[in-house]
């Protein structure tokens, strides 16, 4: 990690952090009361905080501690969390980001925002030194439920000066949240020829004297608790505390009188054995819920696990050409060695590659801020609903979904969804719903955006693709054809170009994103019920399992989670290559490409034909090869731009013997069969007519 | 792709293409293969018609023959293969080019090279960068952007 930057590590941090703190005021939005909530969004910000102090980002800090100050009224319980705090915390939010972008930002915007921040909270701007932290005891009064004081025991870690952690910053903190009796534990101070000067053998009893909520005790201990013991109990109010040792002064609560405070010195005069409050030892067992979010994750760069997976595709085909040696020897011992590497080397395989899925969830959770402005910006208030938050994709594909996703969602909602008149009108609810899911189907996965608007009007369609000359007039198309006009460049339908769509770009970038990682799309609309907008998506994964079959003298790889069944092709089927094969597949009809005919392969085919049954979504096609060999992993590698134009393929791999072989895109071949069972039911309407 | 390049000179591994002689930049050269089995590509036309395992990367295979419409006799013992880089639109990008002999690397004076005249000559013009001069025989130096840019933006609604 030490070649990281750690400014970009702070940027990658308080990425995350800002997403945390937007989930929980959205959230909030939606359960005010929920104290919870507000305590998560209130440590978000206090880690930006402090750890933007100590990358640098000083811009970051002061704003953000602003921020703090004022929604630590609500985290108070003195303001409520209503709808215009909310949006004034989004704001703030927004700023955050802009300013760790670029620290030089625009101050007086970062002021409005703050002031507006401000007003949304007390209902009038206060003067910002009101607030400063070690006022927070006078404050802290209005708060029934917080006991009078805390005591606070805990010891650093030995090696904890080493690491950077200073001790004397740390009680310096806790004075900050009100007037503190500091005891140094001088226990397990080692004789004078056993110390170790550069460990810390000191434990702390603090005494704190605030009316201050445990979360603010605890966020003192925030980047420093993990390691540390640390109890924290309520001190109470009549408690006859033993007292302390003459070394100590007792303050009189006196907010703000650093003076008085900042005599104590902890590591000096140390009384060690005048407490014996009842204090737990051992790590704190507190149930903080911040505690949970600390899962065991580990931040690894991208070109890394790439960097990984090659090498395991790599190992793969050397695994397969030692399988293939070892069925040649038949020595058993071989045998055994090979078929222990192959277990290994598919355990391998797939944990690696789950090391790159990540569930689309990560991907929803950005879209509810989208769909929060919109709605507020258009005046249509949207139930916005996902499903299948934990449907696995590929990073590299969900990274390039956010902004085909950005551009059907506004749509929808600019487009789709009509004002909440409108939609009295029809007899809807004035509430438009919004919903956006991720399944997993067979070898793709689906992903939907739904609308109960207006629906897709094909007239308007048709007339604008007319006009810019995409159609010419009166030209007969299917209905999904011609709904997915919109996804041309420069189509727009929208009447009124306004601030979020309507500009004829965006949906043409859909298309060619989607194009791009080899998936369709579908659009599916009712007038007057809605739209929806199916993004079809091949599970593309490094490694996959193929059925490698051959045609002619080339080997094809089929990604044999798309096969359906193999057969063999039934004698006196109908082949007479113009376009009308069909195959009877217990009595239904299953179009088939004959492999031979579209790729063609010299030499003459084999006696027996076999057919593969690939299948994507609803639709079967047949493939009919020459032979099937057998299982194989397949390590796809992109094919070079060069052959970027070629569909039929989705990559290639290598095999056992070194040579390459091209993986069949399945869902081409599949639109490729549909489109001549399409000929062929209008074949047999025209005859029948 | 800069008019500088062309009067530079350069360091160029030379090959054979028919009774043509081609020099390739040979900074970019990555190795030269003797024949390795190519997979067909179905569909994709004669000059990348193919694909072969370079070391574990599947590399596209592209016969230069095929823009400078030349007869295309099978491999013989001469063949080889020449993988370099190719830079496509400012990426970067690897290819094996088929070349029926290949003789040395060689340094081609600026003062030898001289544009590609604009009429007479049996090439596409936009295919040749110009032509060098290397004891008495004239050398072609092919425009290798121009050639696989015009492949690769076959296929424009892909990238």
């Amino acid at each position: 990690m030490s070649d990281l930057d750690p400014a970009e590590v702070f940027r990658q941090e308080a990425g995350d952090l800002i997403e945390t703190l937007e989930e929980a005021l959205l959230d909030l939005e939606k359960r005010p009361d929920d104290r919870e909530l507000v305590g998560l969004a209130f440590r978000a910000l206090h880690t930006l905080k402090g750890s933007g102090a100590m990358f640098g980002f000083v811009a970051v800090s002061e704003f953000i501690h602003e921020f703090e100050t004022a929604f630590d009224r609500v985290r108070k319980g003195e303001a409520a969390a209503d709808r215009r705090l909310i949006a004034a915390a989004l704001d703030a939010r927004d700023h955050v980001a802009r300013l760790i972008d670029d620290p030089d930002v625009d101050p007086a915007r970062g002021a409005a925002i703050l002031a507006a921040l401000k007003v949304a909270v007390n209902g009038e701007a206060p003067a910002v030194e009101a607030s400063r932290p070690g006022a927070a005891a006078g404050v802290g009064g209005a708060v029934s439920s917080a006991p009078s004081g805390w005591h606070v025991r805990f010891r650093l870690p030995a090696d904890a000066l080493t690491l950077g952690t200073n001790p004397l910053l740390l009680l310096d903190e806790l004075r900050e949240l009100g007037p503190c009796e500091v005891v140094a534990d001088i226990d397990d101070v080692p004789p004078l020829d056993r110390i170790e000067p550069q460990y810390c053998h000191l434990a702390w009893d603090v005494t704190l004297k605030a009316e201050v909520p445990q979360e603010a005790v605890d966020d003192v201990f925030l980047f420093v608790r993990d390691d540390m013991e640390l109890t924290i109990e309520p001190l109470a109010v009549d408690a006859k505390r033993p007292g302390p040792s003459e070394g100590l002064q007792t303050h009189p609560a006196a907010p703000g009188k650093r003076s008085d405070v900042a005599q104590d010195s902890p590591l000096g005069e140390a009384s060690p054995a005048s407490l014996d409050l009842p204090i737990a030892e051992g790590p704190a067992a507190r149930s903080s819920p911040a505690k949970v979010e600390r899962n065991a994750t580990l931040r690894v760069p991208a070109e890394r696990l790439d960097e990984l997976m090659d090498r395991v595709g790599e190992l793969v085909i050397a695994q397969a050409r030692l399988s293939q040696l070892a069925d040649a020897i038949h020595d058993p011992s071989l045998v055994n060695v090979a078929e222990e590497i192959e277990r290994l080397t598919a355990s391998l395989r797939d944990t690696t590659m789950g090391t790159r899925m990540v569930p689309i969830g990560s991907l929803f959770g950005r879209f509810r801020r989208l769909v929060h402005d919109l709605s507020e910006e258009l005046g249509k208030p949207i139930n916005f609903v996902t499903a299948g938050e934990d449907t696995e994709l590929d990073k590299t594909v969900i990274e390039q979904l956010a902004d085909p996703l950005v551009h059907l969602i506004r749509n929808s909602v600019d487009h789709g969804l009509e004002s909440p008149e409108r939609r009295a009108e029809a007899d809807k609810t004035a509430t438009g719903t919004l919903r956006l899911s991720a399944s997993h189907r067979g070898a793709e996965v689906a992903i939907t955006v739904s609308d109960d608007g207006a629906g897709l009007n094909g007239e308007r369609i048709r007339r604008r693709a007319e006009e810019a000359g995409l159609l010419s007039p009166g030209q007969s198309i299917s209905d999904g054809e011609l709904h997915r006009m919109i996804f041309q460049p420069g189509f727009s339908t929208a009447a009124q170009v306004t601030s979020l769509s309507g500009r004829g770009v965006g949906m043409d970038v859909v298309k060619r994103t989607i194009d791009g990682l080899r998936g369709s799309i579908d659009v599916d609309t009712w007038p007057g019920k809605g739209t929806t907008v199916t993004l079809h998506l091949p599970l593309t994964l490094a490694i996959i399992d193929g059925l490698l079959v051959r045609v002619g003298a080339d080997r094809y790889t089929i990604p044999l989670a798309a096969v359906e069944e193999c057969l063999e092709l039934p004698d006196g089927t109908d082949t007479d290559g113009r376009g009308r094969s069909f195959l009877n597949l217990r009595g239904d009809l299953v179009p088939f490409l004959k492999l031979r005919t579209l790729f063609d392969a010299e030499g003459e085919p084999d006696p027996f034909q076999k057919v593969v049954v690939v299948a994507s979504d609803t639709t079967r096609v047949g493939l009919v090869v020459d032979e099937i060999i057998g299982n194989n992993q397949t390590v796809i590698k992109q094919l070079s731009r060069l052959h970027s134009g070629v569909k039929t393929f989705s990559g290639a791999t290598i095999l056992g013997d070194g040579t390459v072989a091209l993986i069949l895109d399945v869902m081409n071949l599949v639109t490729f069969g549909q489109r001549i069972e399409e000929r062929r039911r209008a074949e047999t309407l025209g005859r029948a007519a | 792709m800069s008019d500088g390049q062309e009067t530079k000179g350069m360091h160029a591994l030379t090959i054979r293409l028919q009774d043509e002689m081609f020099a390739l930049e040979a900074t970019n050269v990555r190795e030269i293969l003797d024949p390795v089995p190519i997979t067909r590509v179905p569909n994709a036309g004669d000059f990348v018609g193919g694909l072969i395992n370079v070391r574990g990367s599947v590399v596209p295979l592209a016969d230069l023959r095929v823009s400078f419409g030349m007869d295309r006799p099978p491999p013989d013992g001469d063949t080889r293969i020449v993988v370099m880089e190719i830079d496509l639109d400012g990426e970067p990008m690897v290819a094996g080019i088929l070349a029926d002999k290949v003789y040395d690397v060689t340094d081609i004076t600026a003062a030898s090279i001289e544009e590609a005249p604009r009429v007479g000559m049996r090439w596409p013009a936009e295919f040749v960068r110009g032509i060098g001069r290397r004891d008495d025989q004239f050398v072609i130096i092919p425009n290798m952007q121009q050639i696989f840019g015009a492949r690769a933006n076959l296929a424009p609604e892909t990238h």
